[in-house]
Parts: structure tokens; C-alpha cells; sequence
């Protein structure tokens, strides 16, 4: 056993989530910047100009208390707003409203399945503030240092941003991934984010150390940025997990310092060391007053919080009767599990949905790389497909080609099999004929299969195949043929 | 009487009864100005042409109304700390220099849609900090009363316009003295309402949990006409309070019979001058003659309120100041050859002294390791002087002090010396901490220096300060006018 078995992994998150809010956090400007215009979607608060002042956005304190009682945080009575200094360009203000000692929530966690047991994961604080500006960098690489001039855009800037810390208790990049889609699950079906990790919508950043196994205190952490994918999640954790293992299995000490992850390279590299660690100053914002949280409300909000991935799963179970895993899968996204409903209620074998949605679906969408509601497949494609295997129509294995057109072109399923005269052949005289045609063009095989070799019945149910383009009735042309051979014996 | 030595209640009447028309108005008050603002240079930025076609529009408008509102016409000044659109708005700073606001302060905002005519943006110290009027980038104002002399600050472009009638009134900020100050030693009137009263959207920040837009005017009356004008709630401030905003000129009764005044020993104490104090007891006697009980008082935690306020506003400052780093507007450093050589280059260069010194200060007290020993605490004395306030009103309607503890001192006298400068807000700074209204009106003259009476109310007190003002000024002969000479 080497040494490396010993060590036991640290991982806790800081997850940004974008608000679904109309407008941004402290003005009345837009909040959907996505493809707009640079600093179009700006005013005198967004954009920090002499003498604004801002004025919080009621929507986006409702949204981050829901996400609180979502997380079983305790909602605090009190809350306020505190500055955070610094000075980067992409800061209309150079100080970023956000939360320090008295978030809007406390506490809290959340349970998440892995490998079939149910860990809960401590939630630290859900807490408010706002988003900054995009810097563009010009010139080589799109990368800072070697930029011949920066751009700024102030769209993004004001956009209300909810921060989830977790505690230090996630056991490995997987885990941290698992919890991050359930986060993002839960996010989905409270309506507050669109969760999009490649539009910036949904942002994890991660501290990570390594300690031996049974030691009580932490190792030396560093924190992981950039990371815009599940999938690129769980890589910069594991590469991560590796270096440190590495250094310390080579004697050597961890430096706390902040990575980036290089999606391209696989690997992170140092952003800033702890010696350029800031100092942010927070006090209290004295352009707001204090948030009174009023209690009433908060119960109100908590008696009408929708049903949500954990429960739906469940019912998943019970109603539709799928296993756990399926269930889990198909909840663990808002928009397939809603399109996964919507199918069942038009189609009665919902175990069969499933199959296809996480088969055949789910295969193409991530080949794709796009969301269920971003595909030509609807939930009425999927129906149409299902009907004509069970009317007999279309074989399995064509309903397969067929699904492949329907995702390629969004054709009703009904309609490619008319263009293409794919329906099944299931008159039993017509394939009578495509099989002694079969038979008489392969006679070696019919000789085959009297000296008992029954591999030439595969071989000639593959040419009967073959003959009718796969359109026969496989079971028909089985019983047809043993039929024939035995007569012929 | 010239028509630029009238007060805007009088003018108001004459628009009303179209004695004199607007045009008339501004045009007079531009021959004053053209006559004494070589001697005062109480403007940063005049527009002659365009307040004469505000004039004219607004004559136009005057013909087809019965009923004027009191603002119609009134040429005002106002402090260029104050966000005005299109107009040059530079908080008398290198850092400002060509900014040009997009938007108008809803201050003034009201006042345009309520008929004002702005007649130019006044002098200040840079940012609002300092007490002379020597910290503006563009050079000092200088006291119509003596030319020698400062006008007090920040908003001594705003007092000195006032006193020296180059504007009919005018608009200035208050964070811890800079209406009142400067409004006594120019022998004006000048009113800090309560935090929250009137809106701060647009008022450039110093210290945004003190700062406060108030009028300064020729007399008591004017005062409570254009608080009337600029008061009530703000939905874009959201320290702004929500309450209903009364005719603050039904509290101008002479009557003040019974009423119980507090003199906080602390604010009479060692630094008042005897001319001052001898000044401050004349008005007390006058106001016991009006039936008022006057007692000396103990609100013991003001002796720490200076250096607690000099924790809070730099603090509050060094981030409010922080925007300026030449990325986005304003003035921005050239030959840099990075991001940070730019800002630090551009703050060098952008900012005076004072203001580099108090964001130095301010950044000190919040930062990691120092914050509870002095942003931490100074909050803490803040809690108590409110607490100290709060008693006292128990016991007192209004409390009453010098509102400088000196006449207005020699140009240069304490430039070298920012401590001394900081001690010329002794007096005014604990009504900022706490929150509530003061007024400052004249109460006598020393060596052709005037002296200021500042009179405290609690929060949302400004019927009670004004009555008493009002009455005082009714019964008190009065300062003249400054001796200007063209």
C-alpha cells in the first residue's frame, strides 16, 4: 500500500448564481444582458457614476431567501449589505455591495446521493451582492497579461449574484460535481437562475486540500477558478487531488494560493499567491439600510416553495415506478424531468421514457453538447416514436435510425417513416417471397443449416434483412424461415 | 433695494404680482456678479446665456399662470457637488475637472421642474473636505465680509454667493459642518436638515451616512421656503425617509414663550473664542427676554465625537473615492504603462491633499487588524452621542450652541495645520453623528466678523429649529449686509 492511501480529500465550494430577476440588484436596468450590446443595458447606478445610489431589488432577496429554505438555512431577521474594496478595472465602483457577517442565510445543507448513500453537505451561508463588469482583453491569448488593451463592458455589471458556500465536506471531485448538479436541480425548479454554466449564469469555484485520513485539522488549500462544466469540474478537482498528492507524497509543502483551470491543457496553473491576498475593508453600506426580514413572509414563502428535486424523485418512484437511479437522473435536471412528464402523460410505459431519454437522448445531447429543450426532439416526437414501436409500424432498430433523423432534422417521427416507405413489412405472403428469393441466391447456407449448423439460420435472416432493407418483422421472418428450412430438410 | 439683496420671499411676490419678471431678475443678479466675483470667486462655473433663456422660457410660462410656484424664477446657486445635467460638475476637483453628469441630482431635479434658475455652481473644498474653502483645486472663495478672510467650508462658494448677493439663495451639503460653517462666517442663514430628509441621489458622496443637502439663505423665512421646495421622500435613496413633508413656514411664529433650550457645556467649552461666547450669551438673554427657559446641559460623549468623526467620514470616503481611478471618466494619468501605474498615477496627480490624506486615513481605520480599534469604536461613540442627543431632548426642544467656535479666520491661517482646520467643526460635527437638524443664522459681529447661533432640534425637528430662528431673527437687529466695495 503506498502512501497516497492515507490521504483523504477536502473539497468545499463557492458557487455564484446569477439571478432570473427582470431587473439587476441596486437599479432598473435589465437583467437579461446575455447577447446584448456592450454597456447598453447601463445607467448612473450600474455604471457607478458620481453621486448614484442603489436600491435593492426586492425579487432578488425573495429568490435567495427561497434558495435558503430550499438549503434549510435559517433566514436571517436582520441582514444588511456591506462594501467589499478593491480596485480591479471591471468594478464600476471599485467596491462590490455584498454581504459579510449577517447574510440573508445561515446555515444549512443539503443531501446528496452518492454512490447509493445519502451524504448531507453543510451549507456555510447563501448570501446577496452584486455581479461585476466583463473585462475583454485584446490581443494574444484573450488572457490578461499578454492583452495590448482591455476592454470593459458594464452590462453584466449589477446583475443581482447569490453566493452558496458549502462547508469543507465534499470527499472528491466526483462528489463535488454530484452536488453541484443537485445545487443546480434545486436552483432550477425554485425558478431563480437559469444555471447556465457556459453563459456564466452558474460560476464554482472550489477549495481544495489533502490530509492524512483521522487527521482533525486541514492541509494547506488552494482555491480552483474557471471551471464552466460539470465535466470540467470534476477534471480540474481530480488534476488537482493529483498535485497534491504529488507534492506531499514527494515530502513537499502545498502553497496556499489560487489556480486557474486551463479547460484546453487539462491542467490548473497559479492565478495569485497568498502574499497578494487582499485586505477588502468591508463595513457596513451606508447608502442601505439594514434588511428587516419580516417573518411572516419568510413562512409564506416557505409554504409555497415548489415541489422540489428530492421530492420529485421520490414521486418519480412511487407514481411511475422507475429505479432510483433513473429517477435520480431524470431529476437531477428540471427540464428533462419536466419533459420526461410530459411525455408520460400522453404515453403510458414510463419506464420505456425513460429508457429513451436517458439512452438514445441523452447519448446525442451530450455528443451535442445542448440542453433537452435546446434539441429538435420534443416530447411529442418522442411519443409519436414510442406509438409506432408499439403499433408494430417501425422495428425497434429503425425506430433507432428514425430517432436519428427526428434529432437531425426535428421531422415528425410519423412523417420520415411515409418519406422513406420505412414501415414495417409484416404481410406474411409478400415476405414468403423475399425469403424463397433469399434462399434460392444462398445455397451453400441452406446446405449449412440441414447439416445442423444453426449459425446459418443468423446468417440468412441477416439476407432476408438485408433484401428488405430491415424493414421485415424480424420475429415473422424468424418463424417463416424455420418454417421453410424444416420443410426443405 | 437692489433687487439682488432681496430674499426669493419677496421676489416671489414680485413675480407673482409681475413687478419684475424674471429676465430682470437673473440680469441683476449677473451685474452683481460681474461687479464682486473677481473680489469673492464664489463660482466655479457660470452660464450666463443659459440661464437667461431659462428666464425667458420661464417668463413665457409665467404670463399663462395665476399662481407661481415659489421657486418660478429664483436665480440659486448651487454647490458642485451636486449632479446637474450637462452642467459641469467637478466637487472642485483636478480629478472632475470635465465631468459632465448625465443625469440631474434629484435635488436638482426638483428644483428646475419647480422653476429655479440656476445661476452657476459654487466653489467648495475639493470632495467637501475642509472647512476654508482652500482645499478647491481652482483656488479659494474668499469672505465678502473681509476679503481676507475665508468664507468657512466646505460650501463656501454656496455662503459667500448668498451673502454676497450673487445668487438669491443656494444649495449646499453638510457632512459635518459644511453648510452651517460656512453660512456663519458669512453671516447667512444655513440649515443641515435631519439625515434622510431630502434626498442624496446625485450628491456626489464624501461620507454618505453623514452627508446632507440643505438650504442657505439671507433669512429665516427663505430657509423654510426652500426646504419646502426640496424636502420628502426619494425612491432612489434608499436612506431617504418616508414621511410627510409639513409647510415648514406655518412654524414661522415669533412665539417661542415656555420654550426649554439646552446649552451643552461641551460645545461652550475651551477653543470657543470669548467674542464668540459673549455673542452666543447676547442671544440666549435675548431669548430668555421672549419668555424661552434657558439651562446649561451635559452631553458628555461630545467630547469624543470629533475624533470619531474623523474615523467614519474618511472611511466612508476611501471607498467612496475609490471610483476615481481614470477608467472610466474624469481625469486619467498619461505615461503609465500598466492598470495599476494608472490608478495610482491618477490618484496622485487627480486628488488635493486633504483628500489624499483622509482616504489614507479612512483605509487605515477599516483596515484587517485596525478596524475594531477605530471604525469599530467610533461607531460605538456614534451609539452614545445619539444616545446623549436623544436624553437631551427628553429634557429640551432645542439645544444651542456657537456653530463655529471662531469668526471667520486669515486665508492661509490654518492651511499648515489640518488639526486646527478639523477643530473649526467642533461644534456643528455632532449633529451629523446623530442624525438630526440644525440650523445656523446670524446672532452678532466681531471685529466686522459675523458669528453664528446654531440651533439643534431632534430628528425630524425642523418646525421647532425654524420657530426659534425665526423668532430670534425678529427680534434681533441684525449683522448688516458686507461691506463690498465695487
Amino acid at each position: 500500500m503506498t502512501k497516497l492511501d492515507h490521504l483523504e480529500v477536502v473539497i468545499g465550494l463557492e458557487i455564484h448564481v446569477e439571478l432570473l430577476t427582470t431587473s439587476k440588484m441596486f437599479c432598473g436596468c435589465s437583467a437579461a444582458i446575455f447577447g446584448a450590446q456592450p454597456n447598453t443595458l447601463v445607467c448612473p447606478v450600474c455604471l457607478g457614476l458620481p453621486g448614484s445610489l442603489p436600491v435593492p431589488n426586492e425579487k432578488a432577496v425573495e429568490y435567495t431567501v427561497k434558495t435558503g429554505l430550499a438549503l434549510n438555512s435559517s433566514i436571517a431577521n436582520f441582514s444588511q449589505f456591506h462594501r467589499k474594496n478593491y480596485f480591479y478595472p471591471d468594478m464600476a465602483k471599485n467596491y462590490q455591495i455584498s454581504q459579510y457577517d449577517l447574510p440573508l442565510c445561515d446555515g444549512g445543507y443539503l443531501g446528496v446521493d452518492i454512490n447509493g448513500f445519502t451524504r448531507q453537505v453543510g451549507i456555510t451561508r447563501v448570501h446577496l451582492e452584486e455581479d461585476t463588469g466583463k473585462l475583454f482583453h485584446v490581443g494574444k491569448g484573450g488572457r490578461i497579461a499578454q492583452a495590448y488593451y482591455s476592454l470593459v463592458d458594464f452590462n453584466r455589471s449589477g446583475v443581482p449574484l447569490m453566493e452558496v458556500v458549502t462547508e469543507p465536506d465534499l470527499g472528491s471531485p466526483k462528489e463535488a460535481r454530484i452536488f453541484l448538479q443537485n445545487l443546480k436541480s434545486i436552483l432550477e425548479h425554485l425558478g431563480v437562475s437559469d444555471c447556465n454554466m457556459e453563459q456564466g449564469s452558474l460560476r464554482c469555484d472550489a477549495n481544495i486540500s489533502v490530509r492524512p485520513r483521522g487527521n482533525k485539522e486541514l492541509g494547506v488549500k488552494t482555491e480552483v477558478k474557471n471551471m464552466n462544466s460539470f465535466r470540467s469540474l470534476e477534471r480540474a478537482l481530480t488534476y488537482e487531488v493529483e498535485r497534491h498528492k504529488q507534492i506531499l507524497e514527494e515530502g513537499g509543502e502545498v502553497e496556499q494560493e489560487t489556480r486557474h483551470f486551463d479547460e484546453t491543457k487539462g491542467v490548473t496553473t497559479s492565478l495569485r499567491t497568498k502574499e497578494y491576498a487582499h485586505d477588502y475593508r468591508y463595513f457596513p453600506e451606508p447608502d442601505l439600510v439594514p434588511l428587516k426580514i419580516d417573518s411572516v413572509w419568510i413562512e409564506e414563502l416557505k409554504r409555497d416553495l415548489p415541489e422540489l428535486p428530492d421530492a420529485r424523485k421520490m414521486r418519480f418512484e412511487e407514481v411511475y415506478k422507475l429505479g432510483a437511479q433513473d429517477a435520480g437522473i431524470l431529476t437531477s435536471s428540471k427540464i428533462m424531468a419536466d419533459f420526461f412528464e410530459e411525455c408520460a402523460k400522453s404515453y403510458p410505459k414510463p419506464k420505456i421514457i425513460a429508457n429513451w431519454i436517458l439512452g438514445e437522448l441523452s447519448y446525442r445531447l451530450n455528443q451535442e453538447n445542448l440542453q433537452i429543450d435546446e434539441s429538435a426532439v420534443t416530447t411529442r416526437h418522442l411519443v409519436e416514436l414510442l406509438k409506432l414501436i408499439d403499433d408494430g409500424t417501425v422495428s425497434g432498430k429503425m425506430a433507432k435510425d428514425i430517432f436519428e433523423e427526428v434529432f437531425e432534422t426535428g421531422k415528425l417521427p410519423r412523417i420520415i417513416v411515409e418519406e422513406k416507405g420505412l414501415s414495417q413489412i409484416t404481410g406474411e405472403k409478400e415476405l414468403s417471397t423475399i425469403i424463397e428469393l433469399a434462399l434460392e441466391e444462398n445455397l451453400s447456407a441452406v446446405e449449412d443449416f440441414k447439416k445442423g449448423k444453426q449459425r446459418a439460420l443468423g446468417f440468412l435472416i441477416g439476407q432476408v434483412m438485408k433484401l428488405t432493407k430491415g424493414r421485415a418483422n424480424p420475429a415473422l421472418v424468424n418463424k417463416i424461415l424455420q418454417k421453410k428450412l424444416e420443410e426443405l430438410k | 433695494m437692489e433687487l439682488h439683496n432681496l430674499t426669493g420671499y419677496k421676489l416671489h411676490n414680485m413675480l407673482q404680482t409681475k413687478k419684475i419678471s424674471a429676465v430682470e431678475l437673473i440680469k441683476a443678479v449677473f451685474t452683481r456678479v460681474e461687479k464682486v466675483e473677481r473680489k469673492v470667486k464664489a463660482y466655479l462655473n457660470l452660464d450666463r446665456d443659459l440661464a437667461l433663456s431659462r428666464a425667458k422660457k420661464i417668463d413665457q410660462n409665467i404670463k399663462s399662470e395665476k399662481k407661481i410656484s415659489f421657486l418660478t424664477g429664483l436665480p440659486i446657486a448651487v454647490k458642485d457637488n451636486i449632479c446637474t445635467k450637462g452642467i459641469i460638475t467637478t466637487c472642485a476637483s483636478r480629478m472632475l475637472e470635465n465631468f459632465n453628469p448625465v443625469y440631474n441630482a434629484t435635488v436638482a431635479q426638483r428644483i428646475i421642474d419647480r422653476g429655479a434658475v440656476i445661476a452657476g455652481k459654487t466653489n467648495m473644498d475639493e470632495f467637501a473636505m475642509g472647512s476654508s474653502t482652500e482645499n478647491s483645486a481652482f483656488g479659494p472663495t474668499f469672505n465678502p465680509w473681509n476679503l481676507e478672510t475665508v468664507p468657512g467650508g466646505s460650501s463656501g462658494g454656496s455662503a459667500a454667493a448668498v451673502a454676497a448677493g450673487e445668487a438669491i439663495f443656494s444649495l449646499g451639503s453638510d457632512t459635518g459642518g459644511s453648510i452651517r460653517q460656512p453660512a456663519s462666517l458669512c453671516g447667512v442663514v444655513g440649515l443641515k436638515p435631519t439625515y434622510g430628509l431630502i434626498s442624496r441621489y446625485g450628491l456626489i458622496a464624501f461620507a454618505s451616512s453623514l452627508d446632507q443637502i440643505g438650504p442657505i439663505t439671507k433669512d429665516v423665512r427663505d430657509c423654510a421656503c426652500l426646504l419646502n421646495e426640496i424636502a420628502g421622500h426619494d425612491p432612489k435613496d434608499s436612506t431617504s425617509l418616508r414621511t410627510n413633508v409639513p409647510d415648514y413656514t406655518k412654524a414661522l411664529v415669533k412665539e417661542i414663550g415656555g420654550l426649554r433650550i439646552g446649552i451643552p457645556k461641551e460645545l461652550m467649552g475651551e477653543g470657543v473664542s470669548r467674542d464668540v461666547k459673549d455673542s452666543v450669551e447676547k442671544a440666549l438673554e435675548l431669548l430668555r427676554g421672549l419668555g424661552a427657559h434657558v439651562e446649561e446641559t451635559s452631553l458628555p460623549h461630545l467630547d469624543y465625537a470629533l475624533s470619531a468623526y474623523y474615523l467614519i467620514a474618511p472611511a466612508e470616503a476611501s471607498s467612496n473615492l475609490a471610483r476615481y481611478d481614470g477608467v472610466r471618466y474624469g481625469y486619467r494619468a498619461e505615461d503609465v504603462s500598466d492598470i495599476l501605474e494608472m490608478y495610482s498615477k491618477t490618484r496622485a496627480l487627480g486628488f488635493g491633499d486633504e483628500v489624499k490624506r483622509r482616504i489614507m486615513l479612512g483605509t487605515y481605520a477599516l483596515s484587517a487588524g485596525y478596524y475594531e480599534a477605530y471604525y469599530g469604536q467610533a461607531q460605538k461613540v456614534r451609539t452614545l452621542v445619539v444616545r446623549d442627543f436623544n436624553e437631551a431632548f427628553e429634557k429640551f426642544d432645542v439645544l444651542i450652541s456657537p456653530t463655529s467656535p471662531t469668526p471667520a479666520f486669515k486665508i492661509g491661517e490654518k492651511v499648515a495645520d489640518p488639526l486646527q482646520m478639523y477643530l473649526s467643526d467642533i461644534c456643528t460635527i455632532p449633529v451629523n453623528l446623530a442624525g438630526i437638524p440644525a440650523i445656523s443664522i446670524p446672532c452678532g459681529a466681531v471685529n466686522g466678523l459675523p458669528v453664528g447661533l446654531q440651533i439643534m432640534g431632534k430628528v425630524l425637528g425642523e418646525e421647532t429649529i425654524l420657530r426659534v430662528a425665526y423668532a430670534f431673527e425678529q427680534n434681533f437687529k441684525g449683522v448688516g449686509k458686507p461691506p463690498l466695495r465695487i
